[in-house]
């Protein structure tokens, strides 16, 4: 009797479930650790404003897939010439932005000439460096001329920081992001949320597209478990706590996708300023460093050792983690060469990310094994932002890169926040750029690799892995992160 | 000699154990405080680690006893010069009277009416988080209490027949303040000032998980309560140890105040 009762109630719930066809979730809540700055990807260097906007709100002319390949986007197709100095993308056409106002050849000039002006604001400007001229022939058709050839071109074309505005919106896309992709920009409340909604005139749309996608800021690595076991979020692609995931893949309601990222970890040294202007101090610093005290200590293990800047997921990657031994003993000793007393104070500046703080309390440790006093003090990210990496006050701090191809950051000369300085590396970094054959190509990275590794510049710590966890429903996010921003128009909710 | 009141007993054991452990920890620990050692995390308890070990491969008992020190000494100095500004001020408003009085007054029930823990937190941040901060913080908070208790006792004493009597032989206000009010009015600054001991260690606490305390390697409870937060599932003893001893320790102070406040004033006792 019991039974038939269950049965009876089970059917009566399920009946108008089953009564509506084709009725289907398309809503997502998603969360993120780090709220952005801006909304706009071309006049801020915040890795949140792409892995949220980039090729949902804005597209670029190019595109990248997850196994990291130049796929089109706003472009549909391109030619190279002979000498690889001349690129024509023949541009996708009846496409509007949010706003729409329609997009042709004039947008792109608008948007590339902006980036590339005096005043620009650009953070990766040196994606246009090598342009020497970029015209329109027609409204579909956009000729870009550079004055040497650029392997990674066409890649960094796919970045948020070649993203095509126009010139109707660009004022406002700061607080109001208006774009061509999948995905129209609904509402930013700071501190909590920043809502997209499925652009319904996109030229690509597909069955089954989320209609409105929720990101929540959360920082907390606790609150964010809580609301993924309450439902109140149905997935995060970078999850803050890797201590958790045992507990997230013994749960059938949970898919914990682990992947690899871009994001090099890396504990940077201040070269621009003693004592880590002393290459003596820097390798006296790596070889304090255990890396896998840290690894365990601080991500539990998930997470690859790196000894140089470049992802090991990479074909052309060079393991240099043997290059500094751990071993306090040598590092004293360096120390002494570089004058540099016992006790000396260094001030630990970290943004407020798990990997960091966590990282943080055992760097400590190790460097006071040495005999460094290093204070830890943790900052906000504004003013991280603000007096770390603009104001280049720092000794050490912790960040993790998490652009593709990266190693150009050391390129980036003394008012960067390295304080790097080396025209050796600028010269081998230009003939990477400039060397189109794959192979030769490689052989240069794994010397820029061993270079950056030789001099020291930082301590090298670990490959950032990327640790999702989302509902078993949930299908088409990406595993791996080959770039910084995550394209959400595949995700969908299966039964 | 009569009969000690009970809350004193237990307050004061309370107190007593922890003091005890801080004091020792000045001399000796089972293990430095400092020392990380990840290949030793998790450790359950141990002839070597007798509380076993954190997420880092910490000594929990030695983290839980430097704590202690650290805890204590910021709530003692913190409402000691708190108390010392605080009960001056109260003093000079009930002797000098009239606008003194009322500006001093003012002056409290305007820091009164900022949330205590919101203002530590407020000039935490943007004074850097650091030890000294952190005492200055929450003594600062501390000050407006003992103005309101010292003044409104003072005033009181001031009305008795002795100090009329002083008065009438022309002695000062500071001689009366210093021979008759400051000693009527000791019992109660004390018993206040065990009762702010525990809002003191409570602030600090809570200043310290939210990393405006305590800065590491130093250990306190309440930033080991937050980096355990995440471990709640794996090693619940983690948040539960420092947890414990915060309870503790408010707990003892809050009854070593009763229990005092009980002997300083018999009728008290009687009424209940």
């Amino acid at each position: 009797m019991r039974r038939t009762a269950l049965a009876l109630t089970t059917a009566l719930v399920a009946l108008p479930l089953m009564a509506l066809p084709g009725w289907a979730r398309t809503e997502i809540t998603l969360s993120t650790q780090q709220e952005p700055t801006v909304l706009d990807p071309t006049a801020d260097a915040t890795a949140s404003i792409d892995s949220m906007l980039t090729q949902n709100v804005y597209e670029s002319l190019t595109s990248v897939n997850e196994a990291g390949e130049v796929i089109p986007a706003l472009a549909t197709d391109w030619t190279v010439s002979e000498d690889g100095l001349t690129y024509t993308f023949t541009l996708a056409s009846g496409v509007t932005f949010h706003d729409g106002t329609s997009f042709d050849a004039e947008d792109v000039l608008f948007s590339f000439n902006r980036a590339m002006a005096e005043d620009s604001t650009n953070p990766s400007k040196r994606i246009f460096e090598p342009i020497t001229e970029i015209t329109a022939p027609d409204a579909q058709t956009v000729v870009i001329t550079i004055d040497h050839t650029d392997a990674f071109f066409l890649f960094n074309l796919a970045q948020g920081d070649a993203s095509i505005v126009a010139p109707e919106s660009v004022d406002g896309n700061a607080t109001s992001p208006v774009g061509t992709g999948p995905f129209r920009f609904d509402s930013w409340t700071r501190g909590d949320r920043l809502t997209l909604v499925r652009n319904d005139d996109y030229r690509d749309l597909q069955d089954g597209m989320m209609e409105r996608i929720t990101f929540r800021f959360i920082a907390d690595p606790t609150a964010v478990t809580n609301a993924l076991m309450a439902g109140e979020i149905d997935g995060t692609a970078g999850f803050p706590s890797p201590e958790l995931l045992p507990m997230f893949e013994s749960d059938p309601r949970f898919t914990v996708a682990v992947g690899t990222t871009q994001g090099e970890v890396i504990l940077a040294l201040n070269n621009g300023r003693a004592p880590f202007d002393d290459i003596d101090a820097r390798r006296a610093v790596n070889h304090g460093l255990n890396r896998q005290e840290i690894i365990d200590g601080a991500m539990y293990g998930y997470a690859t050792p790196i000894g140089s800047f470049f992802p090991p997921s990479d074909a052309n990657y060079v393991d240099l983690t043997g290059l500094y031994p751990f071993d306090p003993e040598v590092a004293r000793s360096l120390l002494a060469d570089a004058g540099i007393a016992e006790g000396t104070s260094i001030r630990l500046r970290i943004p407020p990310f798990a990997y960091a703080t966590r990282s943080a309390v055992i760097i400590q440790a190790e460097m006071a094994a040495i005999g460094l006093d290093v204070e830890v003090e943790q900052l906000e990210w504004a003013a991280w932002m603000d007096q770390v990496y603009n104001g280049r006050d720092y000794e050490m701090t912790i960040i993790a890169h998490t652009s593709p191809n990266d190693l150009s950051n050391f390129t980036r000369g003394p008012n960067y926040f390295y304080g790097y300085d080396n025209p050796a590396f600028n010269t081998l970094w230009d003939q990477i750029v400039a060397t189109a054959d794959p192979v030769a190509r490689g052989a240069l990275l794994q010397d820029a690799q061993r270079f950056v590794a030789d001099e020291a510049v930082h301590g090298f710590l670990f490959q950032l892995p990327s640790l999702g966890v989302y509902r078993t429903e949930l299908s088409g996010y990406w595993v791996s992160s080959p770039v910084i921003f995550s394209p959400l128009a595949d995700l969908r909710w299966t039964e | 000699m009569r009969n000690l009141p009970v809350s004193l007993w237990i307050g004061g054991a309370l107190v007593g154990v922890i003091a005890l452990a801080a004091l020792v920890s000045l001399v000796w620990t089972p293990q430095d405080f400092a020392t990380v050692a990840v290949s030793e995390r998790f450790q359950p308890p141990s002839a070597r680690y007798w509380l076993g070990t954190d997420q880092l491969g910490r000594d929990v008992l030695t983290q839980l006893m430097v704590g202690a020190r650290n805890s204590l000494t910021i709530a003692l100095v913190a409402v000691g010069l708190g108390g010392a500004l605080g009960t001056a001020l109260g003093l000079l408003a009930g002797a000098k009277g009239g606008w003194t009085e009322e500006i001093v007054l003012r002056l409290a029930d305007f820091s009164f009416a900022f949330p205590a823990l919101l203002f530590a937190i407020m000039l935490a941040a943007a004074f850097g988080p650091s030890f000294a901060n952190a005492v200055v913080a929450i003594a600062f908070i501390n000050i407006p209490v003992f103005v309101r208790v010292s003044c409104a006792s003072a005033r009181q004493v001031w009305q008795r027949d002795y100090v009329l009597a002083a008065r009438a032989s022309a002695r000062g206000g500071l001689a009366i303040t210093r021979d008759h009010v400051l000693p009527n009015i000791a019992a109660i600054v004390i018993v206040q000032a065990t009762i702010d001991f525990a809002g003191a260690i409570l602030i600090e606490a809570a200043l310290s998980y939210l990393g405006l305390g305590v800065q590491p390697p130093e250990p306190s409870w309440g930033r080991m309560l937050s980096e355990a937060q995440t471990l709640l599932f794996l090693a619940p003893q983690l948040t539960v140890l420092p947890g414990l001893c915060i309870v503790a320790t408010v707990l003892g102070f809050n009854l070593l105040g009763d229990g005092l406040r009980d002997l300083a004033d018999p009728r008290r006792e009687k009424a209940r």
